[in-house]
């Protein structure tokens, strides 16, 4: 190998955390102008190998080779003036502040500048616009800005540096199909500079559009190496996973004659309109779309979170108005949100608490609490979904992810739900509990006569779980796929396709 | 940012239009004896309020500065008297100097301990107010003992005039001091990259350790300087006012707070300015001073107080809920 | 697995290791308080004045902690608590001052005045809540901005001057012993009693207690938030209406400005007491060990001719330092994950 074609190497790596090997023997290169992925699952090193690059952790072990320099570790300082820049998943950008400001504003504070002139700032931030061919108003406040364009500035500040290498965190989780399109451009534009882009994601579609190499991680070791050329969606998976996935994808008949257990016709609210479906109980069905193709919207209006929906919505039936969240918890409805952490636990509360937390009212009484009565449905739960605790009075943030997103799963069983809405239902959470998730999943479609739907992006987790998976864009169902016709490649070059 | 969507904007058109409604109740409002009166009344909370943006647009809140300010000022006085110190300059230097010390603390809190500012500023506001009457005294300095530079300061006047029945009216030197403030600060935020970057802490935290700076650092300088403002503000009080009491300015910090909220500065940090703050403390003095010149009882001065700091914090509550939905 | 649930010890002692330090502290005070004034500090009569003091900041602690609870504050406390208090008084001005009225006549009126001064409170908490949950006013703001609406009204009905002639019945509230131990003292365990049992043992409680520490997840389960966070503040209320009842019956007198430095006070045996300002955690055990302790600690200076400005000093300074022991034991136990 042509060491000088190098930009920088991390040889035998080692870092620990109290004990707990985050990277192991990891050894990565990165090439001058070079398109890498770094491909792992949630918790597999990612993380910590950017933090070791960009010098905000220190090895334990290892060497780090720049040029011909070998060093025991970087400084964050090191790492700048080497032109390693982070765009992080959030960017990193003030949100009250101008887009000229966030764009001059690490410039001139690495200049150690101490005072402002601002018609420099605004000359710093037209040559960087400049530098990325964009056009976006300098006096807007940042906060008000979309996505896509709030990531356009978090790259054009990173090439102020003269970067040498710029480490994107996930960098497409936020943006739609298009939106990914033109991040693409954009990068091949960065790297003609000679500028070496790493692509941390666990997207495998989009690794393999747009990297040159890929280096998969998984528990902090690296698993595979080489050209994308050599990489596949079923070997990555495999690299990533550890494991191979039976294919035994859930095929259900529905008895037609039955009355439906959710029914929509013409449902419309902001941000979808013309929902028509029909569910009965049994059935998991997946819908996915592109970001911004309304389906979070759709979510949380069934979880009756947005007030005026048109069209009807029946329930076994019965014609509902869900206009409040306790509306449609007393309709049968159940929500595992989006973002367990933010969204779902009560993270410093006990396990039992958090299970509860759904039917605190069940008693007699709608403020004293039925003792017996909890304490026996905590229990119940805690065994029936498997979560791994030996008490459950402790809090909730000593379980793993897995075991995590099974208590939220469980306080919602706890509510004899008629309709289970899952949005992202595995997000971050490790390949043992995701398979036993979606395991319980079916279990309680079958057992509880539940209807399920999991909104997702994860097209493989659909495939294999759902009866049939429907396709949102611009807010309305555009198509439907039953799940012996679904493919997950198929399906992916379907989503593509919409524009 | 649209105009008039700028909180500047909104409370200096609401000023004006109190102004006009409180002017044509009583025309003696506009008696240029009032007007200098109420620019009198501006000098001292704008001082504090300046330190108290600061701080707000840091993402942090002080409590703790009229502490401050009285015991800067009555231990300076103390001193003065005690070792017979010439001149005004010397007692306000050593006010400001013994206010960053008490700002000090904060900082020493809030910056090494990661505590959060409203509980750090209670307990050193309350401690240095316990200090200041358990060790310092209790007693007032009265005009008797007070030191005559001081006095004879608040006396100068930029402009003064003769009423129709013949007294005396005049705009006091120490307006200035106010104004010179203001655009000090103005500046520090606007011009420098420590003001900046006070911005960019009050913003996002994170965002801003990552982009490298000293966040400690920061937070150190603004409570300083909080506490030096504090200071600065307590002994023009004592000069205004001919005398120094410890146990003055009691309560004070809600209305400080109040005004510079009022001026568009957020309680969540980020957002704030020179502009709005000193408009925000000319409403509330405004406010306060004009019920007299209304013939409201002045026992209703609370009441309108606490319905100006709600009925400020609703609507930018509702505006916020606007522009986020 | 599961039968074998029984909290142990270790984990008792983990999870209340807070209140631990805190009982050890207060333990320690009163140790050392007994060394340096043995003969006056345990005297009978030390205690029985604490019996008779200490119910006022415990019941406002109480209420700053249920505030704080939430994720919020409440700085009206006092403000809440005077405002009734006079509304009793002028109550009893109306009807009982210069009559001579039988004593079941004037007992009915103290009845009156006693559920006329719950119910305001429990309004005054109202106006918080909602204008926290409603309207959107940050905690802080809001109840800054009620505290001065309740000052003020206080000061419109009264003029400024104390308001006085509270009938006697009311003011054994605040001075008498019933079987030995202080009146005040027996509606302080009452009510802590009945405020313990409602946070940890009702739907309403657990609720608070779950909004405070996510209230986006407490949304997502179905929690009526805003609905919850009300009832919180009413309650935050109706604790400083009792207090205002207590602080009236003991110095039979009202006034807009009476005890404004509970406001304080409050806040700090909230936070010493182990009160997450955060949200989400805080016991009322907690908070009578807490104040329990800082009495002992100002009525042990109080006999060595401290004054009341020093004990002030020192209760400050003696906040700061537990939030440093608390931040290194905290650091420490991070470590040791």
């Amino acid at each position: 190998m042509n060491k000088t074609e190098d930009f920088i190497s991390l040889e035998h790596v080692h870092k620990s955390f109290a004990g707990v090997h985050a990277l192991n023997d990891l050894s990565l290169t990165i090439k001058k102008g070079e398109i890498h992925c770094l491909a792992g699952e949630n918790g597999s090193g990612k993380s910590t190998l950017i933090k070791v690059i960009s010098g905000i952790h220190a090895p334990s072990e290892g060497v780090i080779r720049i040029g011909d320099k070998r060093l025991k570790r970087l400084t964050p300082k090191q790492a700048i003036a080497l032109g390693v820049q982070v765009i992080y998943q959030d960017f990193s950008l003030f949100a009250n502040l101008t887009v000229a400001e966030n764009l001059a504003l690490n410039t001139n504070l690495a200049q150690n500048k101490k005072f402002v002139s601002w018609k420099n700032v605004y000359a710093l931030a037209r040559e960087a616009m400049a530098k990325l061919q964009i056009d976006i108003d300098l006096n807007k406040e940042v906060g008000s800005l979309p996505v896509a364009q709030k990531q356009l500035i978090a790259i054009a500040r990173a090439l102020m540096f003269n970067a040498r290498l710029i480490i994107m965190d996930e960098p497409t989780t936020a943006l739609t199909g298009k939106e990914v399109q033109v991040l693409f451009d954009i990068v091949r534009q960065i790297q003609k500079d000679g500028i070496a882009v790493l692509f941390v994601s666990h997207k495998m579609r989009e690794m393999l559009d747009i990297s040159e190499r890929i280096t998969v991680i998984r528990n902090g070791i690296k698993v595979a190496e080489g050209p994308t050329t050599d990489f596949d969606e079923k070997l990555l998976t495999y690299h990533m996973t550890g494991q191979e996935f039976t294919n035994e994808k859930y095929m259900l008949e529905v008895d037609a004659k039955e009355t439906p257990r959710l029914e929509a016709h013409n449902y419309c609210g902001k941000g979808f309109q013309n929902i028509n479906l029909c569910l009965h109980k049994k059935e998991v069905i997946g819908i996915t779309g592109l970001l911004g193709s309304g389906r979070t919207e759709l979510a949380k209006a069934f979880f009756g979170m947005q007030k005026d929906t048109k069209g009807q919505l029946l329930i076994d039936g019965k014609q509902v108005q869900l206009s409040s969240i306790s509306e449609a918890i007393k309709n049968g409805i159940a929500y595992v949100p989006e973002d367990r952490l933010s969204e779902g636990l009560f993270l410093s509360q006990s396990i039992k608490r958090n299970i509860l937390a759904t039917t605190l009212d069940s008693g007699d009484s709608s403020f004293f609490i039925d003792k017996k009565g909890a304490a026996e449905r905590a229990t119940r739960m805690v065994a029936e979904i498997g979560i791994k605790t030996n008490n459950p009075e402790n809090p909730v943030n000593t379980l793993s992810g897995g075991n995590q997103q099974k208590v939220v799963l469980g306080k919602w069983l706890l509510t004899n739900a008629k309709i289970l809405i899952l949005n992202g239902p595995t997000v971050g959470v490790d390949i043992g509990s995701k398979a036993e998730i979606h395991k319980r999943i079916r279990n309680i479609a079958q057992e509880g006569d539940l209807a399920v739907i999991m909104f997702s992006d994860d097209i493989h987790e659909l495939v294999h779980n759902c009866n049939r998976i429907i396709i949102m864009h611009k807010g309305e169902f555009v198509d439907e796929i039953p799940a012996r016709a679904a493919e997950e490649n198929d399906i992916n070059n379907r989503l593509k396709e919409l524009v | 940012m649209k105009l008039h969507l700028r909180s500047e904007f909104i409370i200096g058109s609401v000023l004006l239009l109190a102004m006009l409604v409180i002017g044509t109740i009583n025309p003696a409002f506009w008696h240029l004896d009032n007007i200098f009166n109420l620019l009198r009344n501006n000098i001292v909370i704008g001082i504090m309020a300046m330190g108290v943006l600061l701080i707000l647009i840091s993402g942090g809140i002080d409590v703790s500065f009229p502490a401050f300010a009285v015991a800067s000022a009555y231990i300076t006085i103390k001193l003065v008297v005690f070792w017979q110190l010439p001149g005004v300059l010397l007692p306000i230097l050593m006010s400001i100097i013994f206010g960053a010390l008490f700002g000090l603390i904060n900082a020493f809190f809030v910056a090494k301990f990661k505590m959060i500012p409203l509980i750090v500023t209670l307990g050193t506001g309350g401690m240095v107010r316990g200090f200041l009457l358990g060790f310092v005294g209790t007693s007032m300095i009265n005009i008797n003992k007070m030191p005559r530079p001081l006095i004879d300061l608040s006396k100068l006047e930029i402009f003064s005039g003769l009423n129709a029945d013949g007294t005396h009216y005049g705009l006091t030197v120490l307006v200035l001091f106010y104004v010179f403030t203001a655009l000090a600060i103005h500046f520090l935020l606007k011009y420098t990259m420590l003001g900046r970057s006070i911005y960019a802490l009050g913003g996002d935290p994170v965002s801003a350790e990552r982009a490298g700076f000293n966040i400690p650092g920061i937070q150190t300088f603004i409570y300083c300087l909080a506490g030096a403002l504090a200071g600065f503000a307590g002994i023009l009080h004592n000069s205004l006012i001919w005398l120094s009491n410890p146990r003055d300015m009691m309560g004070f910090e809600l209305d400080v707070i109040a005004a510079v909220v009022l001026g568009g500065a957020s309680i969540f940090g980020g957002k704030g300015t020179v502009l709005g703050t000193v408009l925000g403390v000319f409403m509330l003095v405004l406010v306060k001073n004009s019920l007299i010149i209304m013939k409201v009882d002045t026992t209703w001065q609370r009441v309108v107080v606490g319905v100006i700091i709600l009925a400020a914090t609703a609507i930018t509550a509702y505006r916020d809920k606007k522009t986020n939905a | 697995m599961l039968k074998n649930a029984q909290p142990n010890i270790r984990d008792f002692f983990n999870k209340n290791n807070n209140l631990l330090q805190l009982i050890a502290i207060t333990v320690l005070i009163f140790v050392v308080m007994s060394a340096l004034n043995p003969v006056k500090f345990l005297r009978y009569y030390n205690f029985e004045s604490i019996a008779f003091s200490f119910p006022e900041l415990g019941l406002l602690s109480i209420a700053m902690m249920i505030a704080m609870l939430t994720g919020g504050i409440d700085l009206s406390v006092v403000g809440i608590a005077n405002f009734t208090a006079i509304i009793a008084g002028k109550l009893f001005q109306a009807t009982l001052v210069g009559k001579d009225l039988p004593p079941s006549v004037t007992l009915m009126y103290v009845v009156l005045g006693i559920v006329i001064v719950l119910v305001v409170g429990a309004l005054a908490g109202m106006l918080n809540g909602f204008l926290i949950t409603r309207v959107g006013i940050t905690p802080i703001l809001a109840t800054m901005g009620t505290g001065q609406l309740f000052v003020g009204f206080s000061l419109v009905i009264t003029g400024g001057p104390a308001i006085v002639g509270f009938p006697e019945m009311w003011s054994m509230i605040g001075n008498e012993k019933v079987l030995g131990v202080a009146v005040p003292c027996w509606i302080f365990f009452i009510v802590a009693t009945a405020t313990a049992y409602i946070l940890n043992k009702t739907s309403f409680g657990i609720k608070l207690m779950l909004i405070g520490t996510n209230a986006k997840a407490a949304v997502y389960s179905g929690i009526d938030k805003n609905g919850i966070i009300l009832k919180g503040y009413m309650l935050t209320g109706v604790l400083s209406a009792i207090t205002g009842i207590i602080m009236s019956g003991r110095t039979n007198a009202a006034k807009s400005d009476y005890g404004s430095s509970y406001v304080l006070q409050a806040v700090l045996v909230a936070v010493l007491a182990g009160t997450n300002p955060a949200g989400g955690y805080g016991t009322v055990f907690g908070v009578f060990i807490a104040v329990i302790g800082l009495m002992f600690l100002s009525s042990g200076l109080m006999i060595m001719r401290f004054s009341n400005f020093l004990v002030d000093f020192i209760w400050g300074a003696f906040l700061l330092l537990i939030m440093v022991v608390n931040y290194y034991n905290n650091k420490r136990r991070a470590a040791c994950k």
